[in-house]
């Protein structure tokens, strides 16, 4: 498998991260995104027309956005079948209705971090930290009770699976957008407990567990 | 706080990156808390404006450069970037919330290699910064040499860990850079050297302009590494407290002897840099 990658995008470490959950053999070929722009170069759009990352190449099926591909890897390469439940109806609906919230999570947080960090002028950036707060608020109070059920992942599973992967970096990278996580606590201990999964891996920005960093679940 | 500081005033800044405004682009920023805007028309003019009116600008090494005061020097004289056999790239602009003069503080310090960058420009247990030279040149510039460390992958060139050496140069408060060995080569070094555009006291853009040999090495991978590196750096930066750079000789007591950042700030007290600083 091929994967077009920028080191710095939170969408693309979400594939990095499953692959490395799942064990996967994969290449990079690494896109300048910034500030070449040539995820929007004619030769880049032959492979995504939207000009967007990422995107994969697997046995000559060509794939883009970020949660499709979270699904494809799952479905194709997990023997377990946690990461993607689709033997269970009613888990299989929470997870891709967090999937489709992560996507809120990129349109705000992630827009905030472009703003900060990549000057991004165009971008409202209050807008986009409150929206991210917005969302933020709403996960925090969903983990506090699933907590509370004695459930540590997002959606009702013994297993983490791909709707953690999908919400988990750009809220570990919200403050390079000024979005502090401070207010939401259950969120902070999902991030600790994500941290511990094996194969996990980090990006430039984000460190692995540890007590000098987030506290762990008391 | 406004910028009071002549020496910053009278200087060339760099304020936007070419390869991120394109043609018929139009680019906001901010310089000393003042509001900017770049334009690069259609058939490639650059024009620079403030809410004054236009200012005086020059196009170099990539970059736009404004000179918000009246320019007492020209912008620094790079011989590196017109080599043939090098890359000369722009790293990329990165936004990072402190002050630049804590950018240049941290880009001279080897001693974060191994924690902040580990597994790429250092590993534990190879924590120990060695003795090296430090000097003010004739020109004016802080120049540390003699500087060695083990590093795992030296550059995207790099087919194992090397030995790499390094000499740092701080041409001007907010201009630095170093040389560091080539992996292939015995005799050429690679150059790096941010431009940083200090947006306010504690807030600014680092602007890097990179001059690699080109043997083995693709302009992406260069970029690559280099932000790689980079956001590695950040988070760092944006927790140091406090965000401005103290100058008292008595505010902040280096762990170790970081012989490079106290001449550093020795240098900056003797030139007057206020800005982004804390002056006792
Ligand atoms: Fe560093």
């Amino acid at each position: 498998m091929k994967l077009y990658n920028y080191e710095l995008s939170g969408n693309c470490y979400k594939l990095r991260l499953l692959m490395s959950f799942l064990g996967v053999d994969y290449e990079t070929e690494a896109i300048d995104f910034y500030p070449g722009q040539k995820h929007k170069s004619p030769d880049f759009r032959q492979i995504n027309p939207l000009g967007q990352l990422p995107a994969i190449e697997d046995n000559g099926l060509v794939l883009r956005d970020a949660q499709a591909i979270l699904v494809y890897i799952a479905s194709k390469y997990d023997a377990d079948g946690t990461w993607y439940p689709a033997q269970d109806p009613a888990l299989l609906g929470q997870v891709m209705q967090w999937l489709a919230f992560a996507d809120g999570i990129t349109a705000t947080a992630s827009a905030a971090r472009l703003h900060d960090g990549l000057y991004y002028s165009h971008i409202d950036v209050e807008a986009a930290r409150k929206g991210a707060h917005t969302l933020f608020r709403i996960l925090d109070e969903h983990l506090f009770f699933a907590e509370d059920a004695g459930q540590a992942w997002i959606c009702p599973s013994d297993q983490p699976t791909i709707a953690d992967i999908a919400c988990f970096p750009y809220i570990m990278l919200s403050e390079e957008g000024g979005i502090n996580r401070m207010d939401y606590p259950a969120i902070r201990r999902w991030c600790d407990r994500f941290k511990r999964i094996p194969g996990f891996i980090v990006m430039p920005g984000i460190f692995p567990a540890g007590p000098a960093f987030e506290k762990p679940a008391a | 706080m406004l910028c009071n500081d002549r020496i910053l005033l009278d200087d060339w800044h760099v304020v936007a990156d070419l390869d991120h405004l394109s043609k018929g682009g139009i680019e906001k920023t901010v310089l000393f808390e003042q509001p900017i805007t770049v334009t690069r028309s259609d058939t490639g003019v650059i024009a620079c404006s403030d809410t004054t009116g236009p200012l005086p600008c020059q196009v170099k090494y990539g970059f736009v450069w404004i000179c918000p005061g009246t320019p007492g020097r020209d912008i620094v004289h790079i011989p590196e970037a017109f080599d043939e056999d090098r890359y000369v790239i722009s790293g990329g602009s990165f936004g990072v919330q402190v002050s630049g003069l804590r950018v240049v503080e941290n880009f001279l310090d080897m001693g974060h290699f191994p924690f902040v960058h580990a597994g790429w420009l250092g590993e534990e247990p190879h924590t120990e910064v060695r003795p090296y030279q430090v000097e003010v040149t004739r020109d004016d510039e802080i120049l540390a040499t003699e500087c060695y460390f083990h590093q795992p992958v030296a550059s995207p060139t790099a087919k194992g860990g090397i030995e790499v050496q390094y000499t740092y140069r701080v041409y001007r408060s907010y201009s630095v850079a170093l040389y560091k060995t080539n992996p292939l080569f015995d005799d050429r070094m690679d150059y790096i050297v941010l431009f940083i555009q200090p947006v306010g006291p504690e807030k600014c853009v680092v602007h890097s302009m990179l001059c690699y040999m080109k043997r083995e090495m693709t302009r992406a991978r260069l970029r690559w590494f280099m932000q790689l590196i980079f956001a590695q750096d950040k988070p760092i930066l944006e927790n140091q407290i406090p965000r401005r750079l103290p100058l008292d000789p008595r505010a902040e007591t280096p762990i170790r002897a970081d012989k490079a950042a106290i001449v550093y700030r020795r240098w900056l007290r003797e030139h007057n840099v206020h800005y982004g600083a804390t002056v006792a």
